[in-house]
């Protein structure tokens, strides 16, 4: 857990005072709306459908037991008793008023939660794997380098009003879990044949309207030069890229009009002149922000306690659940536990105030207070040991976060689409809902294997349909509601954008092409282990399209 | 995005002029006295082209009591009065399609004292 | 346009030559761009001030081997939303070396004070007079900043290293 020190607690003070003031500005008539939509959507409040929406930035998907509690308590008291766990670590509320925000921002902020830069065309909450600190994969925590990161473009007095909205993400394992090449800057922490760590620098990935796989423009980059090279970066972007198309203003947009080897070269032309100056980070700057990251005292505990093996052998649930939902860490005797928030028959990545405070207590019980979010929408126990496991369950189960379906195809992310959100087309979560109830069958799910549905409501794809292994994206045809079906996309260290199925299907229709894709898969699949995506990239979408609309 | 006041507006049939309220963010319609009413049957409904700009143009001015209006459509019948007329509509009058989590006893009050 | 400097009002002694009309003389003259780089040794030959108002989308590189003697680069703010500008103040600050008046123009919001302030302009070109009253408690809003820029803040990290003394803490639910 990272600690705030008093410069830390003084800026989001001043934060909260500041908004205090932009709201009264607002509601007395002295700042326009259009004046104040900068300011608000700089804090994270959008304006939806039936009320105002607040983003709360989670860094690095990181929170306390605390911070969990204060969530909760905001979303009892100034919204109605939930909240939504977002594609980028974050968390939304959607009910709240904006009368009542700068009191909700006031009691957020005393927890260190805020939502400052978790929208408008600022630079957004830089994201990592969940697993960080804990997987066994991982060659050191990311998480430092996002919060060096975070710590640097806050309140950026240069890069505050950005052409577009920009999206950081780090890795630091053989499995990217942190989606890094579908954002805007990509970070991968390795080792380099000379055995040193760095980062190789990845730009211009991003979804929506132009999806684009992000360019490799530096194998590698030193530590020291971390925050040089992304400030060259930006300011590269800051400068030159579009203003005039809101739908061409990504960085994706100018990398690939100017192409990556030329893009490289603006950067690497701004860097040489700060590369040597007072971003250079020095060991002694790492290190102070490294040691502000606690870990948990770990008990030295065996691997496999045998309690755990005959627990297993006698409760065929809670054996489904372990071999699911629990995963390898890199103590011995301690696990990773993933909490599933996709009940059947639930909205994806929502939990409710008391589903949130009894995972907090959970998390001072089990996990040393600790708590993660995934951008798959859900959430992670990371330090739990292995013979707490049973007694875990039972309690995740009680309060319905233990279905076995982690990474199965009842594992579904999706926005919140039409139901909630003013710039959707459609709605995502019924669909999702409908899904989980086609697919309720636990056997079936493990048989299909790793398979994940994401489901957009408009372009803007915060669902990122684009690199599901089926993609579902909702578009409007006369007043109807009609789905764009995508196959074999991957968010991981092998990334690519799906491939489009056929003509859009209407609303009534989606689940029964998916249970027909399903069944296809089946059919097609080499042996039982080839998965879904290897399926697809094998055969194409071909003999897929054959079977979905020969019946249709 | 398009400025309300600079889209095409091509009216077809009856329409209203709804936004939301600023203090609170709920959904609201513009009535023809020129104030807002949180209910469908309160708006006002035009029907031409030149009526809806010059609702929305109030409407749009009304900086502090409402953000966001445009024009939205609404179906009229004697049965059934004014309803919402699409999906997006229905759904900003009828809240969200999905049933949303039970809220327990301590919070539904908190909420109501709110 | 008020303009402030340091939290006070200051008159604008720049006559604007907008146009190709003869520079006025004996007095401080500003000029766009265009004009500016089509007649610069005659401009540059005027023995009072000279400023150029330079537009968000040229390169201050171009600029850079005339700054020695400008007294003034106003820059300019389209829409409140296009930042091109602040990068173009720090790299006239920072890169090169620019001492001399440096103006914010156009559309700036009070909110927006303490970044151009931070970017290293030190004359805003104020659109509302009701912000220029709250400039001295916006520029006081915040104490603490991540980053160095400019004008020559130190950052957060270097603060905390150096061992400055801590700042009051808000009631923090533990």
């Amino acid at each position: 857990m990272y600690v705030y020190d008093d410069f830390d607690w003084a800026f989001l003070e001043q934060r909260v005072s500041e908004f205090r003031d932009q709201v009264r500005r607002r509601l007395s008539g002295e700042l326009t709306e259009d004046e104040f939509k900068l300011l608000r959507l700089l804090n994270g409040v959008y304006l939806q459908l039936h009320a105002y929406m607040l983003r709360i930035g989670i860094p690095y998907g990181t929170l306390s037991s605390a911070q969990m509690r204060a969530l909760a308590h905001v979303a009892r008291h100034y919204d109605r008793g939930y909240g939504h766990f977002t594609t980028r670590q974050n968390i939304q509320f959607h009910w709240i008023k904006l009368e009542q925000l700068p009191d909700a921002m006031a009691y957020l902020g005393k927890a260190r939660l805020h939502g400052i830069q978790t929208s408008g065309n600022s630079i957004r909450n830089v994201t990592t794997d969940q697993w960080a600190g804990v997987a066994p994969d991982e060659i050191e925590d990311p998480r430092v380098w996002a919060e060096v990161v975070r710590q640097h473009t806050t309140l950026h007095p240069e890069f505050s009003f950005l052409p577009r909205k920009f999206k950081i993400a780090i890795t630091a394992a053989q499995h990217d879990r942190a989606a890094i090449k579908i954002h805007d800057i990509g970070l991968r922490l390795h080792r380099n044949g000379a055995g040193e760590t760095g980062f190789e620098v990845l730009v211009g990935g991003g979804l929506g309207r132009t999806p684009f796989i992000a360019k490799s423009i530096r194998p590698f980059l030193s530590k020291r030069d971390i925050l040089s090279y992304v400030e060259a970066i930006l300011r590269v972007y800051n400068q030159f890229a579009r203003r005039d198309n809101l739908y061409k203003s990504r960085i994706k947009i100018l990398v690939h009009d100017l192409g990556a080897e030329a893009f490289a070269r603006e950067v690497e032309a701004e860097w040489q002149y700060i590369k040597d100056g007072p971003l250079a980070l020095d060991p002694a700057v790492i290190a102070e922000i490294a040691a502000r990251f606690r870990y948990p005292d770990y008990a030295r505990l065996d691997d496999d306690p045998p309690e755990l093996a005959s627990l297993r052998k006698a409760d065929r649930r809670f054996d489904k659940w372990v071999t699911n939902a629990v995963a390898n860490h890199k103590v011995p005797g301690y696990t990773i536990v993933t909490l599933s928030l996709k009940p059947e028959g639930g909205p994806p990545g929502d939990a409710t105030s008391d589903q949130m405070d009894a995972i907090a207590d959970l998390a001072d019980r089990y996990s040393f207070g600790e708590i993660r979010v995934g951008h798959e929408q859900n959430l992670v126990l990371p330090h739990v040991a292995q013979r707490d496991l049973a007694g875990l369950w039972r309690a995740l189960d009680a309060i319905g976060v233990a279905t076995p379906n982690l990474g199965l195809v009842s594992d579904i992310i999706a926005c919140p689409g039409l139901d909630y959100c003013s710039l959707a087309n459609a709605r995502s979560i019924p669909i999702a809902q409908e899904l989980t109830r086609r697919f309720r069958d636990l056997n079936l799910a493990h048989d299909l294997g790793r398979l994940h549905i994401n489901i957009s409501g408009c372009i803007n794809a915060c669902g990122h349909h684009h690199v599901g292994h089926i993609g579902i994206l909702g578009v409007e045809k006369n007043g109807e509601e009609f789905y764009q079906i995508t196959l074999g996309g991957r968010a991981d260290e092998r990334a690519e954008l799906g491939k489009l199925l056929g003509p859009a299907v209407p609303y009534a229709k989606v689940a029964d092409v998916v249970e027909e894709v399903v069944a296809a898969y089946l059919e097609l699949r080499e042996r039982p282990n080839e998965t879904f995506v290897e399926t697809i990239k094998r055969l194409g979408v071909e003999p897929f399209k054959e079977r979905v609309y020969a019946t249709h | 995005m398009t400025s309300p006041l600079e889209q095409k507006l091509k009216v077809k049939g009856p329409v209203v002029v709804t936004a939301n309220r600023l203090r609170d963010g709920a959904v609201i319609y513009r009535t023809a006295a020129g104030g807002w009413t949180t209910q469908i049957r309160g708006a006002a409904i035009v029907t031409t082209t030149p009526a809806a700009q010059d609702l929305l143009k109030g409407a749009v001015a009304d900086d502090v009591g409402a953000v966001g209006a445009y024009v939205a459509p609404v179906e009229v019948s004697d049965e059934h009065g004014v309803r919402p007329g699409n999906l997006r509509e229905r759904i900003r009058v009828a809240g969200p399609t999905i049933a949303l989590p039970e809220i327990s006893a301590p919070a539904l009050s908190a909420m109501r004292r709110a | 346009m008020p303009l402030i400097k340091n939290g006070s009002v200051i008159v604008d002694r720049y006559v604007h030559v907008l146009d190709d009309a003869p520079l006025p003389e004996g007095v401080p003259v500003i000029v766009p761009a265009a004009r500016f780089l089509a007649d610069v040794a005659e401009i540059l030959q005027c023995e009072t001030p000279v400023g150029v108002i330079w537009p968000n989308n040229r390169r201050v590189a171009e600029l850079a081997p005339y700054l020695d003697r400008l007294a003034l680069v106003a820059l300019v703010f389209p829409s409140f939303k296009d930042g091109r500008a602040y990068s173009q103040a720090r790299l006239l600050r920072e890169r090169y070396d620019y001492h001399g008046e440096l103006r914010a123009t156009g559309q700036i919001l009070r909110d927006q004070f303490l970044f151009l302030v931070r970017a290293g302009f030190d004359v805003l070109d104020v659109a509302k007079p009701g912000d220029i009253d709250a400039f001295a408690s916006v520029l006081k809003r915040y104490t603490v900043f991540y980053q160095t820029a400019g004008e020559g803040h130190t950052a957060a990290t270097r603060l905390r290293l150096a061992g400055k003394a801590p700042l009051s803490r808000v009631g923090e639910i533990a």
